[in-house]
């Protein structure tokens, strides 16, 4: 029984990984390729963009911040005005709140899709369709764009050019997101996954009651929701839900989803910057954070919940149930898949859950949280990687203080200019954190929001805003964001915790560094290509991210833990 | 060489406006809808939700757990859904999937699990000291699992057998006809669908 668990998870680490080289070259050739296809330059003249334009940091920036500014006035628009759009064949209203169509659009528009709403309670098909797969794609796109951007700056010698944000908009949803979405969501369909546009079927039970089952366009959401690693559910529950989740193959296939692209861009950057083994050491970096929380939740939940063996439940291994710590899981997933959905989702800053992370043990808990607050397993499409080389900016600081000499990093001076803006994203995502959840803990009935008591409670809070701002968008979902409160503040923090940490202030240290020429390696230029390097990268990583947190996390999931290893309860 | 552009920022704006539009049109409108004409095409049951009919009537879904309280039925796990648009209870109500969100130090979890224990020994005659299998006591996260664990079909059985007359071996028969292995042999857990279960006893 424990070696049919390793094996599961043995096979689908071993497929996940096994995308890095093909994936990482397919990127280069996206983002690299000199022609367009037919379809593309048909695309350019009739949207008026000129492909040919090269675009400065500056200006890629702009690019980013107005696509989305577009698109967030536009759903904010479909939202309010779901009442008398099409689609809506359950004739589900009101319309979502001011509030709630703010956090939404902003939600979706930046690839974080924290959701305040139960999907299938409050969005009409046209929703589902038109705003949120649309910006499930779109979304991840940009995101993917900026983190070619950002690689892009650090290959150039001596020139301010990022390429073309439309090109690399159009060509990520043409050439990779579109077509693998398309097959996908025919073997979600195959599976189980509905894909219609008839209103809730009517069901007569067994037992003769009347069971209304909701249904809709659901397989074409579900595939770009986990290959873009957007995360909003068609259903409340997410992909818990048999209809998003019908089988274990679909959450084998979901959780490959979400760790397809993000670690083939560590290839992609290797190859780019000319120096593949960086791109090794980064994935190295990546891979050791996530089996390290892999090991810390799987454990966790499969030993379960003391209290419940004192009250009688039986919650051992066999080979006739998989035990564990059961509430808030399902049967056909069992411990070991949820477990890795976990570690991916939070890794992946997904956000999607086949399992609800208010219920899992302290220490799940812990490990979800802290992936979130270090942002930096993996990541998000683009985004993670560019936090890495952030961290990555920082250690050669950090190094260069040390021995005192300018600090380098692929043969580019790292100057206080870059530093300074380095300092900025880094403390942007611990800033808004924890101002929002101090913030949240002194409003006025703002801890009505809260479904558990004492330390549980505040971890409720904590991952709130830790998701947000990392973009990530699972929650423990107890806490009840659907308040004008919630719904503005949790907004304010997705949008600092994309724009401030790390989009912009890293694709401009990527513009400058793209201007400053390469300088010769000399005996006393400390390698970033090394072992040594990603062990002190990864040094940097859990102390920057452990002094930041670490207060918090006592008063949360740590303290909870010693609560349960005592047998208390709240 | 690269030609760095100083058009002003307005010239963004017409491209940023363009491709939201053509974006919407194509991902929005046409990939939903291509997908849903070719799914229909090939996989017409499940497309449309993979509903059970049973003398022309839809009695549910192969895929949604639904409640059964009666002795002569096997019954699913705990649910947590509540009415649509309330808070009162209303066991699987697959148009409001929901859990119940309760951290693993909440009285309120301990306390439920506790009922579902003595409930659970209650009703299938089983002794105080027994131990409940996981499932069978604690909520899922849909509050729609169509499954339940093989320990806890097993430990039903007897309860079934009683209340149709029928051979307890019977019934064990039909729970082994119905446990779905591992997928491809090791993907998820051996279960058992509750729904296709019940409907076979009733054969």
């Amino acid at each position: 029984m424990i070696l049919n668990i390793l094996q599961l998870l043995i096979i689908i680490l071993i497929i996940g990984f096994a995308f890095v080289i093909p994936i990482g070259k397919y990127l280069i050739k996206i983002f690299t390729d000199e022609t367009d296809t037919v379809l593309e330059r048909y695309t350019y003249r009739f949207l008026g963009i000129n492909p040919e334009e090269q675009m400065t940091w500056q200006r890629y920036s702009q690019a980013i911040v107005l696509s989305n500014l577009v698109f967030v006035l536009l759903f904010y628009a479909t939202l309010r005005l779901q009442d008398i759009l099409p689609f809506n064949p359950d004739k589900i209203s009101p319309a979502p709140t001011a509030e709630l169509a703010f956090n939404t659009a902003i939600s979706f528009v930046t690839n974080t899709d924290w959701q305040n709403y139960g999907g299938e309670t409050t969005l009409s098909y046209f929703n589902q369709m038109v705003m949120i797969t649309c910006l499930m794609f779109t979304s991840s796109a940009t995101g993917l764009a900026a983190g070619v951007a950002v690689i892009r700056g650090l290959s150039q010698n001596g020139v301010n050019n990022l390429g073309n944000f439309w090109v690399d908009l159009t060509r990520a949803i043409y050439r990779l997101f579109l077509p693998i979405c398309f097959v996908l969501s025919l073997v979600y369909v195959w599976q189980g996954v509905p894909q219609t546009l008839a209103p809730a079927a009517i069901a007569t039970t067994l037992e003769g009651a009347t069971q209304t089952i909701a249904r809709g366009p659901v397989a074409s959401l579900e595939s770009i929701k986990q290959i873009g690693t957007n995360g909003g559910g068609f259903f409340n529950i997410n992909s818990a839900h048999p209809f998003e989740n019908p089988t274990p193959l679909t959450n084998s296939l979901e959780i490959m989803s979400m760790l397809l692209i993000v670690p083939a861009l560590t290839y992609t950057f290797g190859t780019m910057v000319k120096a593949r083994r960086q791109g090794w050491i980064f994935f190295g970096v990546f891979t050791a954070l996530f089996i390290g929380f892999l090991a810390i939740i799987l454990p966790a939940e499969q030993i379960g919940n003391p209290l419940l063996t004192q009250v009688g439940a039986d919650q051992t291994l066999s080979a006739l149930q998989s035990g564990g710590n059961f509430e808030g899981k399902e049967v056909r997933f069992g411990i070991a898949q949820t477990s890795l959905f976990v570690t991916a989702t939070t890794a992946a800053t997904t956000g999607s859950v086949d399992a609800m992370h208010d219920s899992l043990t302290p220490m799940g808990g812990f490990a979800a949280l802290s992936e979130m607050l270090l942002n930096v397993v993996f990541g998000g499409k683009g985004v993670g990687l560019i936090t890495l080389i952030m961290y990555a900016a920082v250690t050669v600081f950090l190094v260069g203080l040390m021995v005192g000499r300018t600090p380098e990093f692929l043969s580019k001076k790292i100057e206080a200019k870059e530093v300074k803006l380095v300092s900025l994203a880094l403390l942007a995502h611990p800033f808004t954190i924890l101002i929002g959840v101090g913030l949240a803990l002194v409003w006025p009935k703002a801890l009505d929001s809260l479904n558990n008591p004492d330390a549980h409670g505040f971890t409720e809070l904590l991952y709130a805003f830790a998701s947000v701002t990392a973009n990530n968008g699972s929650a423990f979902g107890g806490l009840n964001g659907n308040t004008p409160f919630y719904n503005t503040v949790l907004g304010i923090g997705i949008l600092l915790g994309r724009f401030l940490a790390p989009v912009l202030p890293m694709l401009a240290v990527a513009g400058y560094l793209a201007v400053k020429p390469r300088v010769p390696k000399t005996t006393g230029t400390m390698s970033t290509n090394t072992v040594f390097f990603g062990v002190l990268l990864l040094a940097s990583i859990l102390i920057v991210g452990g002094l930041t947190f670490f207060p918090a996390l006592a008063l949360g999931p740590i303290s909870e833990h010693f609560e349960l290893a005592s047998g208390k309860s709240f | 060489m690269a030609i760095q552009s100083r058009s002003p920022l307005v010239n963004l704006l017409i491209p940023a406006i363009t491709t939201a539009l053509w974006f919407i049109l194509l991902c929005g409108v046409i990939y939903p809808l291509a997908t849903t004409v070719v799914a229909n095409v090939i996989f017409p049951h499940q497309a449309q939700g993979s509903l059970i009919t049973l003398n022309n009537k839809v009695i549910g879904s192969e895929l949604i757990g639904q409640n059964f309280t009666a002795p002569k039925y096997f019954h699913p796990r705990p649910s947590a859904t509540t009415k649509t648009g309330g808070t009162d209870a209303q066991p699987y109500n697959a148009a409001n999937s929901g859990a119940t969100n309760y951290g693993p130090t909440n009285k309120k979890l301990i306390d439920a699990v506790k009922g579902a224990v003595t409930a659970y020994r209650k009703e299938n005659g089983l002794a105080d000291n027994t131990p409940v299998p996981i499932d069978a006591v604690t909520n899922s996260a849909s509050g729609l699992d169509p499954d339940i664990s093989i320990a806890n079909a097993n430990l039903q059985a007897s309860r079934v057998a009683k209340a149709r007359n029928k051979p307890v071996a019977e019934v064990q028969k039909l729970i082994s006809d119905n446990t779905t292995g591992r997928q491809w042999g090791f993907l998820g857990e051996p279960r058992i669908n509750v729904l296709k279960l019940n409907l076979a006893l009733d054969k």
